[in-house]
């Protein structure tokens, strides 16, 4: 696949928005916030960062993987895989529909090409990835395996096995990268469950090799994924703490989390879409 | 009734130990994983043997049952082991999801099952898990009696492509099966033929059965005795041809009623063939510390507690 550059990657994510929008709006449910705030960086590991065939096989050897944790933001996993190829961008309109593919949240079990691995229930992904990561070194096999995973969803415990478990496996072809937009379904995380001290600072101290990048500079998303790269093979875990801003760059989504899991009515949708360029024709 | 030769008495655990150990030489593919509980598992040779396919993850099963599941991506066959009540109860949901909803091809071994974990008490005894375990879609579940059938279960399941449970225990047991027995998923094997009662039994209760089936010869009856020891797919074809013939059945494992084998047969013979039944297992009951055969005794999992279930559904017959 040719590999896109900045202003390339900004069109289709502007794109990657409009679908995310229609898809929530064809079912009146799912989850727009989290999905727009990850456009920019989705369309940038598909079309720049990551080594991927878009003729699918689950063990995706010989080939860069990535999972999704925080399975919630399925439209912009699905939106990105049908842009990029893994099936047909019409298909998107099925979305949370009777007989499916793009189920509410991802999973293996309707076939859906790009998807490895069910997800929704959070907090299950770095396992899953660090998994497929050992596996790739069993298989001598030297692409490299990503996560987004969520803010909220770092609440769950089983994170803080597996980042454990990475560390002390010198799991160095894991890449996971978190969605801090400081929100969840309850208000802010702050407010929901405050985390303490810095983040980065907590997974430096479980041994990770840590990154930062704003979520919606894609040059700044290419910059820092190329360094991780880089980084990987050295012995550790790496962790890139991405801010966003949820329901970016739709004026009336951003700011709160009240847009986490709302599907906005007709007339919200004409407003988002007016703000949002069609770039490759809407699905 | 049959006569069955004791060739010795072992851990049904050992013998998943011995399982994995042979495994790891024929199966390149097969990994293990465990929870700080490598001794108790004896998953020790296939560690010492293959230490670059095993992976301790610490007192982490969550983790496990996720990372179990990623290995399955790329072709490898894990198999994760800790204690039955870690095993599933305080995983399930990651089974559920990462697993099973996942279609992943990992094998649940789980030690330690059922009240003969004994001294440790309810908090490690768990009775629940083979009805959460049947419960999940495509979960294949697996209870062996012996050592010498959990070491053939746990060869076999490597040839199977999905999850699956393997349930086995602590306590010495008869070990009375052929050793080095071919062992057939989902194929219910006749212990002893006859006409008066069909006793389903699996795991440890089925030499409880055995034992039974020499008494109630005693008084002049003729059990049919038949080791159901996979739970799920149920053999129903076996099942109901027995059930068939003598027209009444006693169930026996050690397990909640709730869920458990007899639940299984229960509704099968509801919606096929309805017999008169009784059960032996634990009813709606938490276990606690003692030795196993004084809590086999206590919670009347043992061979006169089959008698008298069979006393039982003859009256009702």
């Amino acid at each position: 696949m040719k590999q896109l550059n900045a202003q390339e990657i900004s069109g289709l994510s502007s794109q990657i928005r409009r679908d995310i929008l229609r898809m929530v709006h064809g079912c009146k449910s799912g989850h727009p916030g989290g999905s727009l705030g990850c456009a920019d960086f989705l369309a940038t590991l598909y079309f720049n960062t990551m080594e991927h065939q878009t003729n699918f096989n689950m063990d995706g050897v010989g080939e860069d993987l990535f999972f999704l944790s925080n399975g919630h933001i399925s439209p912009v996993f699905y939106s990105t895989l049908a842009r990029a190829g893994y099936f047909p961008v019409e298909e998107l309109k099925t979305f949370r529909k009777l007989n499916t593919r793009l189920q509410g949240h991802p999973t293996t079990h309707e076939h859906l090409p790009g998807i490895r691995v069910a997800s929704g229930s959070l907090g299950q992904g770095v396992s899953v990835a660090a998994g497929a990561a050992l596996s790739k070194k069993l298989n001598h096999d030297k692409h490299l395996v990503y996560v987004l995973m969520g803010d909220g969803e770092i609440e769950e415990g089983q994170n803080w096995e597996a980042f454990m478990f990475a560390a002390h496996n010198k799991i160095d072809n894991l890449i996971v990268t978190i969605d801090f937009n400081g929100q969840q379904i309850d208000g802010s995380t702050k407010d929901v469950m405050g985390l303490g001290d810095d983040i980065a600072d907590k997974l430096k101290a479980f041994g990770w090799e840590i990154l930062h990048m704003d979520g919606h500079d894609v040059q700044n998303i290419i910059d820092t994924m190329a360094k991780a790269k880089e980084l990987s093979g050295n012995g550790k875990s790496i962790f890139i703490v991405m801010k966003t801003e949820m329901g970016y760059p739709v004026d009336f989504m951003m700011g709160s989390h009240k847009w986490h899991g709302v599907a906005p009515n007709d007339a919200e949708l004409a407003n988002a879409l007016s703000q949002l360029p069609e770039t490759l024709g809407d699905y | 009734m049959k006569k069955f030769d004791v060739q010795n008495v072992k851990d049904t655990r050992s013998g998943f130990g011995a399982g994995l150990s042979e495994l790891g030489k024929t199966n390149s593919k097969v990994v293990a994983l465990c929870a700080d509980l490598t001794g108790s598992l004896k998953m020790d040779a296939f560690q010492k043997d293959h230490p670059e396919r095993f992976f301790q993850v610490g007192i982490a099963e969550a983790n496990m049952m996720g990372v179990a599941a990623g290995l399955t991506i790329g072709g490898w066959i894990p198999f994760t082991g800790t204690f039955a009540n870690f095993s599933t109860g305080r995983v399930y949901d990651q089974i559920r999801q990462s697993i099973a909803y996942s279609g992943k091809n990992v094998k649940i071994c789980a030690s330690h099952a059922g009240i003969t974990l004994g001294e440790d008490g309810a908090t490690h005894q768990i009775l629940e898990d083979i009805g959460l375990m049947k419960m999940l879609p495509g979960m294949v579940v697996i209870n062996p009696c012996d050592y010498n059938q959990t070491k053939a279960a746990t060869i076999a399941i490597a040839d199977y492509d999905g999850p699956v449970y393997l349930r086995f225990g602590r306590p010495a047991v008869p070990n009375f099966t052929e050793a080095d027995g071919k062992f057939e998923i989902g194929k219910a094997l006749m212990i002893n033929e006859g006409a008066d009662v069909s006793i389903f039994a699996t795991g440890h209760l089925v030499w409880k059965a055995i034992e039974a089936g020499h008494a109630l010869a005693e008084i002049g009856i003729d059990a049919e005795i038949i080791n159901i020891h996979t739970i799920k797919p149920l053999d129903e074809e076996a099942v109901l041809k027995s059930a068939s013939k003598t027209r009444c059945v006693v169930t026996a494992e050690e397990h909640q009623m709730n869920g458990g084998l007899g639940d299984s047969i229960a509704q099968l013979l509801a919606r096929k063939l309805p017999t008169p039944m009784e059960m032996v297992a634990v009813n709606d009951s938490f276990g606690e510390s003692g030795t196993p055969d004084d809590l086999m005794k206590k919670y009347g999992l043992e061979s006169v507690n089959i008698v008298e279930a069979v006393q039982a559904v003859l009256k009702r017959k």
